[in-house]
C-alpha cells in the first residue's frame, strides 16, 4: 500500500495526491460581524418624495407592522465577502475535481463561456411580462433550441417550463392524466408502470399526479424483466415511466418491446431522458416508441448544477400530446417569436413564465459549440471512458459489477463491494468517505439498495484518461486500505473541512436543529 | 497521416490517438461495439440536422451577443412590471458569490465533500428563519408556486382532510398551478373578495368552511398588491375548524411588515426572487416553506432539510439530512410528493443578499419601497379618467391603475408607453375582466423620484 504522505513520486511516476480539504473552521455567519456594521446601503428616498409622503405607513394598521427587529447578521460587505469565499472553497464543484463519483448526476464541465453570456444585461435585466417585441433574442434562443431537442429525441413539441428533472416527471404524468381524461378514461387508468432503477422521482412524482405506482424489478441478467411488464399490464394501465440506460448503465434492449406493450394496453410511454448523455445521436425516443420524454438541462447539456438548481426540465411530446402541454409554447410566425397560449386542452402553469432562461441559453450554447458531430463524440467519449475506468474499477480486489457480466455499459455503472464489505467489513458508504479525503466525490444509490454495497461512478466526457486513472487510482487504494486496515477506513475522513459528525440528532424532533434559530433554543438552551 | 477530426476542448479524450488507445484497452475494435446493447433498428442512423457548429468560442460569443441584443432591457427602460417577478437592486458581492465555479459547478455530494454547500443553505434557512420569525425553514424548491402547491398538499397530509379555500384574488397562473397540483384529489373553494379592501369576505369564508377544510391560504400582500388587512381574524376562522392557515408572503417586504406567523399562519411560503437575484426573464425565481419546529409539519415536508450538529471534535459543526426517510430520495412513492434539484444557488443567493442587507437594511428597504409606491399612487392618482382606489387596503409595492374612464385599453396604453421607453404595468384585463381596463404597477427601490415623474406625466400624456 502507497503511503501518500511519504513521497510525491515513487518511481519518477506521482502518487495520489496528498489533498486536505479546505478548512476554514468557519463560525456560523450570525456569529460574525457587529452590531450596527452594515453590509450594503440601500438608495434613500428622494427628499421631494419624502415631503409629499408624510409617512409611508399611512393606512397600513399597527397589526400588519413589524414589532421585532430581525435577528440577522450585521457585518461589513468585505467581512460577507470573506464568509461566503471561505465556505465556497469547502465546497467541491466540477470545476476543482475528477468529479466522476457522483453517479447520475452527468458532472460534466460547464463552459465558462456560458456563464458569461448568461451574466449580459440583454438576459439577466429582462422581465418576464416585457412587450414580445422587446424580448425577441430570448424568444429565438428558446425556439431554436427547441427545434435542437426534437431533433436530438425525434419527438415533435418541447417545453422549458419544469424547473428540473423531477418537475419535468411530474409535468409528464399530469400529462399522461389530461389525455386519458380527455378521452373519458381517467377513472379506469389508474396505474403507472416504472422500473426500480429508474430514478426515485419516476414513482413519487407519477403517485402525486394521482396514479398508483407498480414498480418492476430486474431480470437476473439485470434488464427490466419483459414477464413481469406483461402480467402488469391491464386496462388500469395509464402509462410507462422508465429511463434507458437505466442507472446500471445498462440499456434495455427490449425498450420498443416496452412501449409497444404499453401502447397495447391503451397506455402511454415517457422516456426519462434526466440523463442521456451516452446515447446523444444514437438513439432517439422516437425510435423506441415513446410518446413523452424529458431532459435535464444540467446534465447532459452542461449547464451547471448550482448545488442543485436551477434547472430546466425540457420536455417533450408527440404531436399527438401537444394540446396538452403547458402554457404558453414558443412559437415563430416566420418575422417575430412570440407566447403561444392557444393550447386547447393545456394542463396550464408548472411555474411562474417560461423557465429559467438562463439555463436554456447555456444549453443552447453548448449545443452550438459542438454541432451534431461534436454532441455524437460526446457521448462516444462518455460511453468509452465510462467503459475504459469498469475495466479499471473491476481490477481492484472487492470490486463487482453486477448484471450483465462481460457486456459493455452505457454512460455509467452501479458496482457493488458486496465482496469487499464481506472480507473487510467496511460498507461502502465509508469507502466513499475515505475517498473524500482524497478530493474526489463518491456516490452510492438510490435507495432501497437493490444492488448491496452500491457504488455508481459516471465519467461523462469531460475528464482526460489520466484523471480517470487517477480516480480509479484513488479508489483502488482506499479499497487496499479496507484490506489492509479496516478501522483505517472506518475512522475517515482525516482531510475533510470536518470530522465525523454525529447524525443522532437529524432523526430526532427533541434534537434536530433546522435553522440557527432552532439550535440557540435547542442545542445552546437560549430563551428566543 | 492527415486527420481533419475535430478536437474538442470540452472533450480531453477526443483527441484521436487517445481515443484509439483507449478503445484498444478496453478490447474494442470501434465505438459502435460500445452499443451493441442497442438494437440495430434503434440506432439513429443519421447526423442529426443540428444547425452547423460554432466551434471557436470567439464565434460563439459573437452569434449570442448578437441574438442577446435584440432584447430591450429595464436598464435600458423605465420598468414597472411586478406581478411575481420583480426588479431590486442586485448587489455586487451576490453576483461575486454565486459566480463562484466552487458553488456553481457542486451538486449533491456528502458533507465531507461539500461542507460548504451545507453551510451556506443552511444559513440561507437560518435568515429566513429569522426574517419570518419560525423555526424551520426549507431548502429551496423550484418557485413561490410550487411552495404554495406543497404548502396546501403538506396540510392536507397534516389534518387528513381534503379540500382547501383560496382567494378569489389569486393571479390566473398560480392558480393554475395549484389546480393541476391538486387535481387528483384534493378539493377547491374559492372565496370572494371584500370589494372595498380588496381582502377576503370574512361572512363568505366563514360560510364556505367547515370540518373537512384542510387549509385557508391567502397572500399577503397579495397578487393585486393591496395587504390583507384581517389576517388575524382569517387564521382564527380557520383554526377554529382545525384548519391550517397558510400565508404567501413577499420577503422583501419584512423590515417593515410582521411576519404572518404572528397573526396566526402555520405555514408561510413565497418567493426569494427578490433578495438578490435578477430578474432573468423569469429565470431568477425559488421558493420556500417555512414551519414552526413541530414534528407534525416537519414530517411533512418533501423537501430536503438542513440540520446542524455536533462532530467528534468539540465546537465543530457539522451538517446533514433532517428526517431524510420522509423524502422520495428514501423511500420512492411513499416518500412525501418528490424531492430533487430545485433552485438551492439561489437560496445562497438569498442568504447572501440577507447578509447584506441586515436588519437596518431589510427595514430601509421597505421603507423606502411604501414611500415610493404611496407617491405613485398619488400622483398616478391626480391623473384625469385614471383611478387608483379600485381597492382601498394600502399596498406595498404594486397598486391596481383603472383607465376605464379614459376611453383607451391597457394595451393602447402599454403600447404608447413603449414608444416613450417605458414598460407599463401588468395589463389585468383578461386576466381579471371584471376589473376593467386595469393595469398592475409595480414600484421599487430602483425608482427615482424622477422616474415616476416621467412615469406619470407620460401617462398624462398617453390618456390625454
Amino acid at each position: 500500500m502507497k503511503n501518500i504522505t511519504a513521497e510525491r513520486f515513487t518511481d519518477g511516476k506521482p502518487n495520489l495526491r496528498r489533498f486536505h480539504q479546505a478548512c476554514w473552521d468557519e463560525p456560523i455567519i450570525f456569529e460574525l460581524g457587529q452590531p450596527g456594521q452594515r453590509g450594503i446601503l440601500v438608495p434613500e428616498v428622494d427628499e421631494g418624495i419624502k415631503s409629499e409622503v408624510r409617512d409611508p405607513f399611512t393606512g397600513i394598521p399597527d397589526s400588519l407592522l413589524r414589532k421585532n427587529r430581525p435577528q440577522l447578521p450585521e457585518m461589513s460587505q468585505p467581512a460577507v465577502l470573506r464568509h461566503y469565499v471561505h465556505i465556497s472553497q469547502e465546497t467541491l464543484g466540477v470545476d476543482c475535481n475528477i468529479d466522476v463519483g457522483q453517479g447520475t448526476c452527468t458532472m460534466k464541465y460547464s463552459p465558462k463561456i456560458n456563464d458569461q453570456l448568461a451574466r449580459m444585461p440583454e438576459l439577466t435585466e429582462l422581465h418576464p411580462l416585457q412587450d414580445e417585441t422587446t424580448v425577441q433574442g430570448i424568444l429565438e434562443i428558446f425556439w431554436r433550441f427547441e427545434q435542437i431537442l426534437k431533433d436530438i429525441s425525434g419527438l415533435d413539441r418541447f417545453t422549458m417550463q419544469p424547473g428540473a428533472g423531477s418537475a419535468a416527471i411530474y409535468t409528464n404524468a399530469s400529462i399522461i392524466r389530461a389525455y386519458h381524461t380527455s378521452r373519458g378514461e381517467i377513472d379506469k387508468r389508474d396505474e403507472i408502470i416504472t422500473t426500480i432503477f429508474s430514478h426515485p422521482s419516476d414513482a413519487a412524482c407519477a403517485k402525486v399526479a394521482g396514479f398508483k405506482v407498480i414498480t418492476l424489478y430486474p431480470n437476473e441478467d439485470g434488464y427490466p424483466d419483459i414477464e413481469a411488464l406483461k402480467a402488469a399490464i391491464s386496462d388500469r394501465t395509464a402509462g410507462l415511466l422508465i429511463t434507458n440506460p437505466e442507472d446500471t448503465g445498462i440499456y434495455n434492449p427490449k425498450i420498443a418491446e416496452f412501449t409497444r406493450i404499453i401502447h397495447y394496453a391503451g397506455g402511454l410511454c415517457s422516456y426519462d431522458q434526466a440523463n442521456a448523455n451516452g446515447i446523444l445521436g444514437i438513439t432517439r425516443a422516437r425510435e423506441a416508441g415513446f410518446d413523452l420524454c424529458h431532459f435535464n438541462l444540467h446534465k447532459t447539456f452542461s449547464t451547471p448544477h448550482g448545488c442543485g438548481g436551477p434547472a430546466v426540465g425540457a420536455t417533450g411530446v408527440t404531436k399527438e400530446l401537444i394540446p396538452f402541454l403547458p402554457v404558453p409554447l414558443v412559437d415563430f410566425d416566420g418575422e417575430k417569436y412570440y407566447l403561444n397560449y392557444d393550447i386547447p386542452n393545456s394542463i396550464g402553469k408548472i411555474r411562474p413564465f417560461y423557465g429559467v432562461a438562463p439555463a436554456v441559453l447555456k444549453a443552447y450554447a453548448w449545443v452550438m459549440a459542438l454541432g451534431a458531430e461534436g454532441l455524437r463524440e460526446a457521448a462516444e467519449i462518455a460511453v468509452l471512458n465510462n467503459n475504459y475506468l469498469l475495466k479499471k474499477i473491476l481490477s481492484i480486489r472487492g470490486a463487482s459489477a453486477p448484471y450483465a457480466e462481460g457486456k459493455r455499459r452505457i454512460e455509467q455503472v452501479r458496482y457493488s463491494w458486496e465482496k469487499l464489505y464481506e472480507e473487510t467489513g467496511v460498507h461502502s458508504d465509508e469507502l466513499g468517505i475515505r475517498a473524500a479525503d482524497f478530493g474526489v466525490h463518491y456516490w452510492t444509490s438510490h435507495h432501497p439498495y437493490v444492488v448491496s454495497e452500491p457504488c455508481t461512478l459516471e465519467p461523462t466526457e469531460s475528464y482526460s484518461k489520466e484523471e480517470l486513472d487517477e480516480y480509479a487510482a484513488i479508489i483502488e487504494n482506499v479499497a487496499n486500505e479496507a484490506y489492509a486496515d479496516p478501522e483505517l477506513v472506518k475512522n475517515a475522513p482525516y482531510n475533510s473541512t470536518v470530522h465525523t459528525i454525529d447524525h443522532h440528532p437529524l432523526d430526532d424532533p427533541e434534537q434536530w436543529c433546522i435553522t440557527w434559530r432552532a439550535y440557540k433554543r435547542k442545542a445552546q438552551k437560549i430563551p428566543v | 497521416m492527415a486527420n481533419h477530426k475535430t478536437v474538442y476542448p470540452y472533450i480531453p479524450n477526443s483527441e484521436p490517438n487517445i481515443k484509439a488507445q483507449m478503445l484498444k484497452e478496453v478490447n474494442a475494435n470501434n465505438v459502435d461495439e460500445l452499443y451493441s446493447d442497442i438494437p440495430v433498428h434503434l440506432r439513429f442512423n443519421r447526423v442529426m440536422s443540428l444547425p452547423p457548429p460554432l466551434k471557436s468560442e470567439y464565434e460563439l460569443r459573437r452569434h449570442l451577443e448578437k441574438t442577446l441584443s435584440q432584447n430591450k432591457t429595464t436598464k435600458e427602460y423605465l420598468n414597472f412590471l411586478g406581478a411575481g417577478c420583480y426588479q431590486h437592486y442586485v448587489p455586487a458581492v451576490c453576483d461575486e458569490i454565486n459566480s463562484r465555479g466552487e458553488f456553481l459547478t457542486a451538486y449533491a455530494g456528502e458533507p465531507y465533500d461539500d461542507h460548504g454547500r451545507f453551510q451556506s443553505l443552511f444559513e440561507y434557512t437560518s435568515m429566513m428563519a429569522e426574517l419570518l420569525e419560525m423555526d424551520v425553514v426549507n431548502v429551496p424548491t423550484y418557485d413561490g408556486f410550487q411552495a404554495a402547491s406543497t404548502a396546501l398538499r403538506m396540510a392536507c397530509r397534516i389534518t387528513g382532510r381534503n379540500k382547501v379555500l383560496l382567494p378569489e384574488t389569486l393571479g390566473v397562473d398560480l392558480l393554475s398551478k395549484i389546480r393541476d397540483y391538486l387535481k387528483p384529489d384534493i378539493k377547491i373553494g374559492m372565496i370572494r373578495h371584500d370589494p372595498v379592501t380588496g381582502g377576503m369576505d370574512l361572512q363568505h369564508l366563514e360560510e364556505a368552511i367547515n370540518g373537512d377544510c384542510a387549509a385557508v391560504f391567502f397572500e399577503n400582500p397579495s397578487y393585486l398588491g393591496f395587504l390583507e388587512l384581517n389576517g388575524a381574524e382569517i387564521a382564527e376562522i380557520a383554526h377554529q375548524q382545525g384548519a391550517i392557515c397558510i400565508v404567501s408572503v413577499d420577503p422583501i417586504s419584512l423590515g417593515v411588515l410582521e411576519p404572518p406567523v404572528n397573526y396566526g399562519a402555520d405555514l408561510v411560503v413565497g418567493d426569494i426572487q427578490p433578495l438578490g437575484m435578477h430578474m432573468q426573464y423569469g429565470g431568477g425565481q425559488a421558493g420556500f416553506i417555512a414551519s414552526r419546529d413541530e414534528e407534525k409539519f416537519v414530517m411533512q415536508y418533501p423537501s430536503r432539510l438542513f440540520g446542524i450538529v455536533p462532530t467528534k471534535v468539540k465546537g465543530e459543526y457539522g451538517f446533514g439530512d433532517v428526517a431524510y426517510d420522509r423524502t422520495s430520495f428514501a423511500r420512492r412513492e411513499e416518500g412525501n410528493e418528490w424531492v430533487g434539484t430545485a433552485a438551492a444557488l439561489w437560496g445562497i443567493t438569498a442568504g447572501v443578499y440577507l447578509a447584506l442587507m441586515g436588519p437596518q437594511g431589510m427595514k430601509e428597504i421597505g421603507e423606502g419601497i411604501l414611500y415610493r409606491s404611496q407617491y405613485a399612487k398619488q400622483e398616478i392618482g391626480k391623473i384625469s379618467n385614471v383611478s387608483v382606489g379600485v381597492f382601498q387596503a394600502p399596498q406595498f409595492k404594486e397598486f391596481i391603475v383603472n383607465f376605464d374612464k379614459t376611453g383607451k385599453t391597457v394595451a393602447e396604453i402599454n403600447h404608447s408607453l413603449l414608444e416613450k421607453r417605458i414598460f407599463g404595468g401588468k395589463d389585468l384585463s383578461h386576466e381579471f375582466p371584471w376589473l376593467g381596463e386595469s393595469a398592475l404597477f409595480c414600484f421599487t427601490e430602483v425608482h427615482t423620484k424622477d422616474d415616476i415623474d416621467q412615469l406619470v406625466s407620460t401617462l398624462e400624456e398617453v390618456v390625454a
